[in-house]
């Protein structure tokens, strides 16, 4: 593999999609991952045996999961499973509650290598540099539109303002926010609106240039036209960043992902394509999930 | 790859801006975290420090004292007379004690009617008013305290009472009493509000009054708050200085009445600092009311740990 | 006496008191202000004192306040804030935290005058500064510390974990988080928390009457060694030492302004209050 086929940022996808359906029709039911149903795709993340509790009460138990890169993997279950508890473990945002103990291994790509992010010695900061996060309520910083978005480049050592400038416009223009916001990336991020705020967040996320991406809930607090355009944007996203989203919408999970994972009471119960998991599930208490006879 | 690039802004390239940012990105960072955390445990460290140094250095020249004085002769003495090597402390610390009495008399009973007030009767707009109010009387300097003491109560007094000066500890307990008004009246407010709830609509479902409740559900489970609220009133009237100097007439003997000249630890402290030579006996007399002060200020505040330790078990108990 | 009547006597009581705590605060501001203001001429304002004949200001008393206070400020904030960082960050409960919290509290409960006599042998005698507005201003420092570092740390635990994790989860290092994160999120309750310690400042006199000492420089100077009678200590030295015949026209005056300077310190907390209200609700 050469260096160049490695990168997330380059353009053409190391294992070619075919192209999926336009988000913008949704009525299709698109099942975006329904061409790759039966093909393998590289995988930018292996999850191995990866349990977290949190003091004695457990979060997730022995976990073995693969995130196919450049392309969205949805976690879908029912409140207090341990979808979030999972997400987190991936970039050891865990770690900031108390008593938390993680076991097992998150091995992720990081400089043409899978490493295994729990191994001793790693670097906080360089881990969570590969793997952003979006959290469920937009939560700007109380600064400019333009400082919320320069942020992690600014951290990381950038200083050269028309750098930061063009990284700035870049993020927005992928977030889908630049037409919005390009009058007044001096105004203060509050006055945005929830969406605006939330897709700002991702633009954020993306001015780090990730590898991956996390995502929790990213539409429960949004109206339905904000969710479409991020929903969308995902869509786009995909095809350069290995996004994991947790959803409580199987409508969502259908339309912007490619795999999708079902977790109950902490384990992982099947992952599979999108398609096969919404038509033809293994497992029964998937097929009840995905039914609406769960519980 | 330009031709794949095209109509498509958004993509980061390889080359340019893209390329540039990410491999500063993905570049070694110093780290000053370690400097930043060292200096905010070493601010952490400077109070530990200060306090330290302020138990060391008032009690090194306490201590110098004591190799002339014996310390019982200082504490139970009851003549201050430098003049002739008699450094009696107690007509101060009776006089403090006094003082800080009084003005608990006064400043308790009213403060803790003005907390119920706050936390259980006051319509909205009137917190509005009283809030600020309180505030405002927190913020007021102790030595405007002093003068509209000195110009306003002590002729009130005199005029009232018949004495020559109406100088003495009834006006020092009466400022006294108005300047820990603020401080009772917040945390003893905080222990009411920090019932719960359901303990005061427990018994209000009983059918009791509004006031019996208050009485003999709210103020008992709120005690230890309000006994705390008492505590930290104590230590602020005990060490207050200037407001009580300027009232007190300032004789230091143990007074004969409330309303005859008298003074106290940290009246007689202020009056004689600046005019005893340091090193001197009488001036190292003044660190030991100093720390006499101090001891009493962080037993008090040993106190109110013990009362708060005592609190949160209560609030734990009672759910 | 039914239960009724008890109630409606006890509520009765209790509001009364209430107003007569409103009273005695509009008797204290009432009298000074208008024993006072007619004092307050511009003359009064920008003119020295004079410790022997009538007719003085308190122009030097107005500048050394403020040279104090600001001095004080100084050093206080940026170590008062740092603990504050460091209580709400980084310490883990423990032996050290505990110390760190009782000397804190037990700071806070040492009298001012006690202050006053250890900043008198620390910094006028041990470190021969003699009466300055240095040492004046370090040991109100001190004395202000534990206050600001409640407020700091109250302050940045007032700020949503939200915004720590977003941050760290760009990669943004700890410290960095704390700088560009959590602390201009908790600046609106800082800049409260500040103001409260300067509005204390203004007023305390024990702690600098042996430190910064009772008489001010001949000439206009910034120097910090020099002494500096501010106005609290100034409203307490001219009735002390009462040797002037219009001692009670310069109480009278200081005491108003000190007032009005106290006045203007509260609206300013209540305008920053305000707008950390309005931030907060806009960022809903
Ligand atoms: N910070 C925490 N401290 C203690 N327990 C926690 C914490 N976070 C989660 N848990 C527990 O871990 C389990 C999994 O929680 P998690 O938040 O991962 O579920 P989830 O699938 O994301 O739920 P939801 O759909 O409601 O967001 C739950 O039992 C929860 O109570
Ligand atoms: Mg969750």
């Amino acid at each position: 593999m050469t260096a160049e086929a490695m990168s997330p940022l380059k353009i053409v996808p190391m294992v070619p999609k075919v192209v999926s359906p336009a988000p913008e029709a949704p009525e299709m039911a698109t099942l975006a991952g329904q061409a790759e149903t039966d093909r393998e795709v590289e995988p930018a993340v292996r999850v191995r045996g990866l349990t977290v509790a949190y003091g004695s009460t457990p979060g997730i138990k022995s976990i073995d999961l693969d995130l196919p890169e450049r392309s969205v993997t949805a976690l879908i279950g029912p409140s207090g499973c341990g979808k979030s508890t999972f997400l987190r473990a991936l970039n050891r945002m865990n770690e900031l509650f108390q008593g938390v103990a993680t076991a097992g291994e998150v091995l992720v790509r990081w400089d043409g290598q899978f490493q295994n992010i729990y191994a001793p010695g790693v670097d906080l900061v360089e881990l969570r540099k590969r793997v952003g996060m979006v959290f469920q309520r937009p939560n700007p910083f109380p600064k400019s539109i333009f400082e919320n978005v320069v942020y992690g480049p600014r951290h990381h050592g950038v200083s050269n303002r028309a750098l930061l400038a063009e990284a700035a416009e870049e993020a927005l223009h992928q977030a889908a926010l630049w037409d919005e916001v390009k009058d007044k990336l001096n105004a203060p991020a509050a006055a945005l609106s929830g969406g605006q705020q939330q897709r700002l967040c991702i633009a954020r996320a993306l001015a780090v240039r990730p590898d991956v991406i996390l995502m929790d809930e990213p539409t429960a607090s949004l109206d339905p036209i904000s969710t479409g355009k991020i929903e969308d944007l995902l869509g786009k996203l995909s095809k350069d960043y290995t996004i994991v989203i947790v959803t409580h919408n199987l409508q969502q999970a259908a339309r912007v992902s490619h795999k999708t994972a079902f977790f109950l009471n902490g384990e992982l119960i099947e992952a599979a394509p999108t398609l096969q998991m919404m038509t033809n599930p293994r497992d029964r208490r998937t097929e009840n999930y995905v039914t609406g006879r769960f519980g | 790859m330009s031709a794949l690039n095209t109509g498509r802004t958004a993509v980061p390239t390889q080359t340019g801006v893209g390329a540039a940012v990410r491999t500063r990105l993905r570049g070694r960072r110093r780290d000053t975290g370690a400097i930043w955390r060292g200096l905010f445990f070493a601010s952490a460290i400077f109070l530990v420090i200060s306090i330290a140094a302020i138990l060391v250095m008032v009690g090194r020249q306490a201590a110098a004292l004591f190799t002339q004085v014996r310390p019982l002769a200082f504490l139970f003495g009851r003549v201050w007379a430098p003049e002739h090597g008699l450094y009696g402390a107690l007509p101060f610390l009776v006089g403090s004690l006094a003082a800080t009495g009084l003005a608990l008399l006064i400043g308790v009973p009213l403060g803790l009617a003005g907390a119920i007030y706050l936390a259980k009767l006051a319509t909205p707009r009137a917190q509005r008013v009283m809030r600020p109010a309180i505030e405002l009387l927190a913020g007021i300097p102790s030595v405007v305290y002093g003068w509209v003491g000195l110009t306003a109560l002590v002729p009130f007094i005199r005029r009232h009472s018949g004495h020559v000066t109406g100088f003495g500890l009834l006006a020092a307990g009466v400022v006294l009493a108005v300047m820990v008004l603020p401080t009772f009246i917040s945390l003893a407010e905080d222990a009411l509000r920090a019932v719960p709830q359901d303990i005061e609509h427990g018994s209000l479902a009983l059918g009791t009054t509004r006031w019996q409740t208050i009485a003999h559900v709210l103020i008992p489970a709120a005690w230890p708050g309000i006994a705390a609220a008492g505590i930290l009133s104590m230590a602020r009237a005990i060490g207050e200085t200037m407001a009580v100097q300027m009232v007190l007439g300032n004789s230091p003997v143990i007074p004969a009445g409330l309303i005859v000249p008298a003074s106290t630890l940290t009246s007689e402290i202020v009056l004689e600092m600046g005019s005893t030579p340091q090193g001197s006996p009488a001036n190292n007399a003044l660190f030991a009311m100093g720390l006499l002060l101090l001891l009493i200020s962080l037993g008090l505040i040993i106190a109110v740990r013990a009362t708060r330790k005592e609190a949160t078990a209560g609030v734990r108990q009672a759910h | 006496m039914s239960a009724k009547r008890i109630d409606q006597i006890a509520r009765w009581t209790v509001t009364a008191a209430a107003g007569l705590i409103l009273l005695v605060l509009g008797y204290i501001l009432g009298s000074v202000l208008i024993n006072g203001l007619p004092v307050l001429s511009w003359h009064f304002l920008t003119s020295r004192s004079s410790n022997l004949e009538p007719g003085g200001g308190i122009s030097m008393q107005i500048f050394n306040t403020i040279y104090i206070v600001t001095l004080s400020m100084l050093i206080a904030v940026p170590i008062g804030l740092g603990a504050g960082v460091y209580l709400a960050e980084y310490a883990r409960p423990g032996r050290l935290t505990s110390l760190i919290r009782l000397a804190t509290e037990s700071l806070a409960s040492v009298p001012s005058i006690v202050f006053g006599l250890f900043g008198m042998i620390v910094f006028a005698n041990a470190a021969g500064l003699g009466f300055s507005r240095l040492g004046g201003a370090a040991t109100l420092a001190i004395l202000n510390l534990p206050l600001i570092v409640r407020v700091s740390e109250e302050a940045i635990r007032a700020v949503p974990a939200d915004l720590r994790h977003a941050s760290l989860a760009l990669g943004a290092t700890k410290e960095q988080t704390i700088f560009s994160a959590v602390l201009p999120a908790a600046v609106g309750r800082l800049a409260t928390g500040v103001t409260l310690a300067a509005g204390r400042a203004l007023g305390e006199s024990a702690v600098l009457i042996a430190t910064a000492g009772m008489s001010s420089p001949r000439y206009l100077t910034f120097d910090p060694l020099a002494s500096g009678e501010t106005l609290a200590v100034h409203l307490w030295a001219v009735n002390a030492e009462n040797s002037l015949s219009d001692a009670a026209r310069i109480a009278n005056g200081t005491a108003a302004f000190l007032i009005l300077a106290m006045l203007a310190v509260s609206l300013g907390i209540g305008w920053f209050a305000r707008r950390l209200d309005r931030r907060l609700a806009g960022q809903g």
